[in-house]
């Protein structure tokens, strides 16, 4: 089995979103919210460290409000790229700013079951499952935890599914389902069992912790605790926002953006005035919530813009960027996943960001589908050669070629089409049968997909983690339930 | 004199206008108008007619929730003068309305709260974060006839069972409906916990509501 990842990379396209004065009024938008609005911090830690640095801190509403500098000057603080490390090294991925690489996406809380087609509850199981396949998938960098493993207790559930990742998969596991300090602190363990003790964490960041705010402009607190532990050892940690227009933000854009950006901002600058210097990147899955119902969208135009704008305030602040795309709300793999998903991701490839988020799910990132990630997978594909563009050269002129064919003739016999031939794009799940063949069979892509999945799931056999690091994490998952 | 002001109350409705509906039912106690009329031909009217234009598709959420913060608003006013006069609204049900325990997402579980008490419920809401045993409490102490729980986590989600439980045990959950609501739940949730009800959006829930207390 191939270790290769496939990523985005030395793109030809770009597009120019903002000029340099728009993310200039958003940030500054962003401070004025910061010192004067404030953000909500409910941890009795968090709120201790902004008073040591002289933010002004309401501790009975738990709000923090802090002056420009204090945040510009801590986020200069963060390093500006670095390597997510998988386990085995051939897979690290540089989040240098100059790759784009899709992981899993997380938090599902159903699955249509592989083999029956029926829609049930996630489990532990599903997670291996996933990650199994993940692991053989090229276009898949990185795992999130793609469901919830809710056979397992509540508390140690984050546990679980990191150490099932581990067992199935050599890529670089970011969890985003590790919610506070004692099972942050445990996770650390676990990971450092990978890479020979806590010391090496720092190098070899076999682990990533992501987290959630509370929009608007509120953090969790055990995500926070969480967040800073990760730091502590030097793991990567990002905060994502999901503020929403119409809901969680402002209905325009550019008000929603700056919400989103005060709350992730803080966070991070949080980070570095604990933790000088340590690794964090910028996360953000901003939707515009639907006019009739609230919901939670997942596609959209507003998704398209936010996907791409995004990269411009990482870039700005010169961190990593972890970027919700993919995440339809389409109840089945049709044509509505196949529109929202193509449009994020090509939006967010076309700025760079660093980490997309992720293959995989339905309706608004709730039902993991098999075949929905394969279909995922090669949208990523077809976005990946995309972005290489047009290369004009004597080569691909093939001016000779050109003038050995002549008028009339055909190219299929010529060297240079044997040479290059290979350069053009072969789908795996478009159709382009012959009508009668499809009428033969009216079988789509949804089922090639699928197929693929299920003889990926069958066949493939991760390089398998060390049994007795996996006993040592399974004792540490007790000794957790116990206490 | 009343038609004209009743239509005004039901223009600040539909307006969303919180301030105006205030003003108006000021207007109306000090005109000796009947509270009850006042929200039963006046501001009523305002929640009927934004409620059939969203159902027309001509409305959003936005101005639902506004008008349901503008009828709460009035009636709050309205409220001293019915107490006064002896008079009582009839209401629907009351409902206890809180985020699960280790839970601190509030927008769903607001919006619910605003939408019922729009449709006539009376709604105590506790916040977030908020334990089975103080839940518990309140269902007695107002003596519910539903209890809405919110969740956002699949960890937290689990303290909608500890609430079902707890109900249980004090011999609660024959007289106290259940309804549950949240991103993760789920049909298949919903029957493994046993609750009476649930819904995936606000609008969702208030005929959830209804029919759990055999008003729908």
């Amino acid at each position: 089995m191939s270790k290769k990842i496939k990523s985005i990379t030395n793109p030809k396209l770009r597009l120019e979103i903002l000029t340099p004065q728009e993310v200039k009024k958003i940030h500054n938008a962003t401070l004025w919210i910061i010192e004067n609005v404030g953000v909500r911090f409910p941890s009795r830690r968090a709120l201790d460290i902004w008073a040591s640095h002289g933010a002004e801190v309401d501790a009975e509403k738990m709000i923090v409000r802090a002056k420009p500098h204090l945040i510009e000057e801590a986020l200069k603080k963060a390093p500006p790229a670095y390597s997510l490390a998988a386990r085995d090294p051939r897979q690290d991925l540089p989040l240098d700013g100059n790759h784009v690489f899709v992981g899993t996406d997380g938090c599902g809380v159903e699955v249509i079951d592989i083999q029956t087609g029926q829609r049930r509850i996630s489990c532990l199981q599903d997670v291996a499952d996933i990650a199994r396949i993940a692991d053989a998938t090229e276009e898949v960098g990185f795992h999130w935890v793609p469901v919830s493993a809710q056979d397992k207790p509540a508390e140690t559930r984050g546990l679980h599914e990191v150490k099932t990742i581990w067992e199935n998969s050599t890529k670089h596991v970011q969890t985003e389902s590790i919610y506070n300090e004692r099972e942050a602190r445990a996770a650390i363990e676990m990971a450092s069992l990978i890479v020979g003790g806590k010391d090496k964490l720092r190098q070899r960041p076999v682990l990533s912790l992501m987290q959630c705010t509370a929009p608007p402009l509120g953090q969790d607190g055990g995500s926070v605790e969480a967040a800073l532990v990760a730091a502590e050892y030097g793991l990567p940690t990002g905060f994502m926002t999901m503020a929403a227009c119409l809901t969680t933000g402002p209905a325009t854009m550019a008000g929603n953006l700056a919400v989103g950006n005060a709350e992730v901002i803080a966070g991070t600058a949080l980070i570095q005035l604990a933790y000088p210097g340590a690794p964090v990147f910028y996360a953000a899955a901003q939707t515009a919530s639907d006019l009739r119902n609230g919901a939670y969208t997942g596609g959209g135009p507003e998704d398209f813009l936010f996907g791409a704008v995004t990269n411009v305030l990482a870039d700005f602040y010169n961190i990593p960027l972890s970027m919700g795309s993919f995440a339809t709300g389409a109840k089945e793999p049709n044509w509505q996943a196949g529109i929202e998903n193509s449009l994020s991701t090509f939006m967010a490839s076309i700025v760079m960001s660093d980490m997309l988020l992720g293959v995989g799910f339905l309706h608004g990132s709730r039902i993991w589908s098999f075949a929905e990630m394969m279909m995922d997978c090669e949208i990523f594909s077809i976005i990946h050669k995309t972005m290489q563009g047009i290369v004009v050269d004597d080569e691909t002129l093939a001016l000779d070629t050109i003038a050995a064919v002549g008028p009339g003739g055909n190219f299929l016999t010529q060297k240079h089409t044997r040479q290059h031939m290979r350069d053009v794009f072969l789908p795996e799940f478009m159709d382009r049968r012959p009508y009668n063949e499809w009428e033969e069979r009216k079988d789509n892509a949804r089922d090639w997909a699928l197929e693929k999945a299920r003889k990926r799931l069958a066949t493939h056999q991760p390089d398998p983690l060390d049994p007795k690091v996996s006993a040592e994490m399974a004792r540490i998952i007790a000794a957790e339930e116990k206490s | 004199m009343s038609e004209e002001l009743f239509n005004a109350m039901a223009q600040s409705i539909i307006d969303g206008d919180s301030d105006v509906a205030v003003e108006l039912a000021n207007k109306a106690i000090a005109a000796g108008v009947d509270p009850l009329a006042a929200i039963t031909d006046g501001f009523v009217r305002g929640v009927n007619q934004v409620g059939e234009s969203f159902a027309r598709g001509e409305a959003f959420l936005p101005e639902l929730v506004m008008a349901g913060e503008a009828m709460k608003a009035a009636v709050a006013t309205l409220e001293p003068e019915m107490q006064r006069r002896g008079t009582q609204r009839q209401m629907l049900g009351k409902v206890v309305l809180a985020t699960v325990e280790g839970d601190i997402h509030e927008i769903g579980k607001t919006l619910v709260g605003t939408m019922l008490s729009a449709s006539g419920f009376e709604v105590v809401d506790m916040g977030v974060d908020v334990s089975a045993a103080k839940i518990l409490a309140k269902v007695k102490e107002v003596d519910a006839d539903i209890v809405g729980l919110s969740a956002l986590l699949t960890t937290t989600m689990v303290k909608q069972k500890e609430v079902i439980d707890v109900l249980d045990k004090e011999g609660l959950r024959r007289k106290v409906k259940v309804m549950v609501g949240g991103a993760p739940v789920t049909r298949e949730w919903v029957q493994k916990i046993e609750a009476d009800g649930y819904s995936e959006d606000a609008i969702g829930a208030v005929a959830v509501a209804k029919q759990l207390v055999g008003k729908a």
